[in-house]
């Protein structure tokens, strides 16, 4: 675990301390004094970047999202935006924007109350106010609801006022905290889809807390998977798929076929494992502890073929089909293989269907690459 | 079908007694009723000419009170006018008497011998004004006013007037009680909001513990805490801040009443206040401060607007509840803490003027509905929030 720790802090230290914009130091958080909720953390977050903390709740990522605005305090270690520690500096004073989960709009304020609100804090003139409240609400393509209230707009609406508001008085900070938990599944996407655009647009450093992994796939430069308190991989979107770190990551990104055994042999781009069922397959070690300790085999179900060419393939099993869901563009077919009847496999439309039959035995194959051998997860 | 118990309840406990009330306070057909004759003819008498009504007249007024000393409902119409015109009832009574032995006329100077009030055109004139069915009399003495002989609309001497300065006493003090449980209960309700719930539920419980006291224990506690000998000025005593002979007067007074009806109605103000500002969501503040208020701001600009529903309700139930409270004033008022609804109380239970009592009713009844809309016209009542 202690290792995970540092390789997060190493690989963010690599982009360079002197652009991170933000940097967590050894910060741990308690609320009891017993627990710790978040356990040593490290993590720097580059100028410019979209990063996003992601994982179950109760994972701490909320945490640390609050430590950095400034509602939680740090039992432990240092927080710096700038280079400057803000362990001291009031949440009012960091210069911060944040979007809340129910958006937190003032209900008695207008549209342009609202997002005049962080300014007339400042006591900026009132014609500069107004441009700014111009300039948000045309960002966010509301530019005739300046004068509704909160409650006379549809929940998209009051997100993008949400966001507007975090933005207009330029900070060059963005915390958003599960912002669109509360939109329904095509609006959620059309707004991630704009937050994205608006963070490409101003340049501006958003960190993103989501449970939700399409989100976190879809918009983040770089995505730090939590859970109990610490980041269990921090990479950018499409390694953290292709080549998760540990069991974890696997399981919690995307869908993983997981077949469990024993290490036998260990070399250096290759190891052979004994499957609980038998069999003997190679994998590519990622995180095993040597010869004869357990391991999680994580196998992408796109990635898992049907009659392959020995030539494509490093291993090879039987495999038998036990229930075809046609999903238009592929079949979700769950096979019994090695022993697991949950073993899916995504077989593209249109080739080989006629012989995908429940019932029926049909070899599989996979890459030495694609088949990750990993630590055992904690529970099974 | 299933509310027609409620309905009947409501309109046999409510709607009915109010309708009642309205009624006694303008209804004033006693005299009518048991002087029928001599008023029928009186309506004829042309009281500006300031002559003695006719013969017919004093005929037909001795055989009212003769037959009204019959029913025994004589001195009633006598304690009636008596409101009016001091006199009338022993008039009524002590001619009711006399007028057994006149058995024929001519009954002018037979009655007058009887009492020299029938003589006089004042006591004809107080009996004609009060023919009609209805009067403004009971309100007009609710306001300190009253109607002369001639028709005019006068105000009572300074020395007779006591509603209006009671009127004005009640508003006031409910004010500042009002304003007082704001004072004291907005922290309270703040905090049992703020706090985990399981602190929060003690501090419910230590507001809601009053409730389950009974009203007269809770009164008669302030009398022994504030009285001369009692707790307070004992430790005042000594601690040394006031001498053992000038012991301040807290108690049966305009400050005991107010002292002791802010903690009765403070419930009525906290509660309210809690279960609106529960609704407020935590990050309403924390999205005022991460937008650069300070901490003092963000509660002042964007927490307190979000509590005035609740301190609208709160206030308008406090005010309502103060303005007609009865026992705590009558326990330790005194003289000076004395509520309208004591008066009520005195004019029911004592003097037995229930059309004055009614009408006093009436005119806090139409205070607190103009109150009412004064608040749905400002705040709107659709804002207040009571649970």
């Amino acid at each position: 675990m202690a290792e995970n720790a540092r390789q997060a802090g190493a690989s963010s230290d690599s982009a360079g301390p002197s652009e991170a914009l933000v940097r967590f130091a050894e910060v741990q958080k308690s609320y009891d004094g017993i627990s710790l909720v978040v356990k040593n953390l490290n993590l720097s977050i580059a100028d410019g970047e979209f990063l996003t903390m992601l994982g179950p709740s109760g994972s701490g990522k909320t945490t640390c999202l609050m430590m950095l605005a400034g509602f939680e305090t740090a039992t432990h270690g240092h927080i710096y935006l700038d280079g400057v520690p803000i362990n001291n500096v009031p949440p009012h004073k960091r210069d911060i924007g944040m979007v809340f989960q129910n958006y937190a709009l003032f209900p008695h304020m207008t549209v342009a109350e609202n997002l005049a609100f962080p300014l007339k804090v400042r006591k900026m003139g009132a014609a500069k106010v107004e441009e700014r409240v111009n300039r948000a609400l045309d960002m966010v393509q509301l530019g005739t609801f300046g004068g509704r209230r909160p409650g006379q707009l549809s929940g998209g609406q009051q997100q993008r006022v949400a966001v507007a508001r975090a933005l207009v008085f330029d900070p060059k900070l963005v915390l958003m905290d599960e912002p669109l938990g509360a939109l329904d599944k095509q609006l959620r996407e059309q707004m991630q889809y704009e937050i994205k655009h608006i963070h490409e647009r101003l340049g501006i450093t958003v960190v993103y807390v989501t449970h939700d992994q399409s989100e976190a796939l879809t918009m983040s430069n770089r995505i730090a998977v939590f859970n109990d308190g610490i980041i269990q991989q921090l990479a950018p979107p499409s390694d953290l798929y292709e080549r998760p770190d540990n069991s974890f990551v696997a399981q919690f990104i995307g869908e993983n076929n997981k077949l469990t055994g024993k290490v036998t042999e260990v070399n250096v781009n290759a190891c052979g494992v004994t499957l609980d069922s038998g069999e003997q397959v190679k994998a590519l070690p990622v995180k095993i502890n040597g010869v004869n300790s357990p391991t999680m085999l994580s196998l992408r179900p796109e990635r898992v073929l049907l009659n392959p060419n020995e030539s494509e393939c490093d291993t090879t099993v039987l495999g038998t089909v036990e229930e075809l869901i046609y999903l238009g563009d592929h079949i979700r077919t769950r096979m019994s293989v090695c022993g697991r009847d949950d073993f899916i496999v995504k077989v593209p439309n249109a080739t080989e269907r006629s012989e995908l039959q429940p019932g029926n035995a049909v070899q599989i194959g996979w890459k030495l690459e694609d088949c990750r051998a990993l630590d055992l997860p904690a529970t099974d | 079908m299933l509310v027609g118990p409620l309905f009947l309840f409501i309109l046999f406990t409510f709607f009915i007694p109010i309708g009642d009330m309205l009624f006694r306070s303008v209804e004033n057909s006693i005299v009518t009723d048991i002087l029928p004759r001599s008023t029928k003819l009186l309506a004829d008498w042309d009281s500006t000419t300031n002559e003695l009504p006719s013969e017919a007249v004093f005929a037909a007024m001795v055989a009212d009170i003769k037959e009204g000393r019959k029913a025994r409902t004589i001195t009633r119409v006598g304690q009636r006018l008596n409101y009016e015109a001091p006199g009338m009832s022993s008039l009524f009574r002590s001619s009711a008497r006399k007028t057994k032995r006149m058995k024929e006329g001519p009954y002018k100077p037979a009655l007058i011998k009887a009492h020299k009030r029938w003589g006089k055109v004042e006591t004809w004139k107080v009996i004609k004004q009060f023919i009609p069915k209805y009067t403004a009399g009971y309100f007009l003495a609710a306001v300190d006013a009253k109607q002369e002989l001639n028709g005019d609309i006068v105000r009572l001497g300074d020395e007779k007037r006591i509603y209006i300065d009671l009127f004005w006493r009640t508003l006031r003090l409910s004010l500042i009680i009002t304003a007082l449980t704001l004072i004291l209960g907005f922290p309270i309700a703040y905090l049992m909001a703020i706090l985990p719930t399981k602190s929060s539920n003690l501090l419910l419980i230590f507001v809601l513990l009053p409730f389950w006291t009974s009203l007269l224990v809770r009164t008669t506690a302030w009398i022994a805490l504030l009285q001369q000998q009692g707790v307070i000025n004992e430790l005042l005593v000594f601690v040394g801040l006031v001498g053992t002979d000038n012991r301040p007067q807290m108690i049966h007074n305009e400050f005991g009443a107010i002292v002791a009806m802010t903690h009765i109605l403070l419930p009525f103000m906290v509660l309210p206040l809690f279960s609106v500002m529960k609704t407020i969501p935590k990050s309403y503040v924390r999205a005022a401060v991460s937008l650069g208020a300070h901490p003092w701001a963000a509660f002042w600009k964007v927490y307190f607007p979000g509590t005035i529903p609740g301190i609208g309700a709160g206030a308008i139930l406090v005010f309502i509840l103060a303005i007609g409270y009865y026992i705590t004033p009558e326990l330790v008022g005194g003289t000076t803490g004395t509520f309208i609804s004591n008066r009520i109380a005195h004019h029911i239970s004592s003097s037995l003027n229930w059309g004055l009592a009614a009408a006093l009713g009436v005119i806090l009844l139409g205070i607190v509905v103009a109150l009412y809309l004064l608040y749905d016209k400002i705040v709107g009542i659709d804002n207040m929030k009571l649970g």
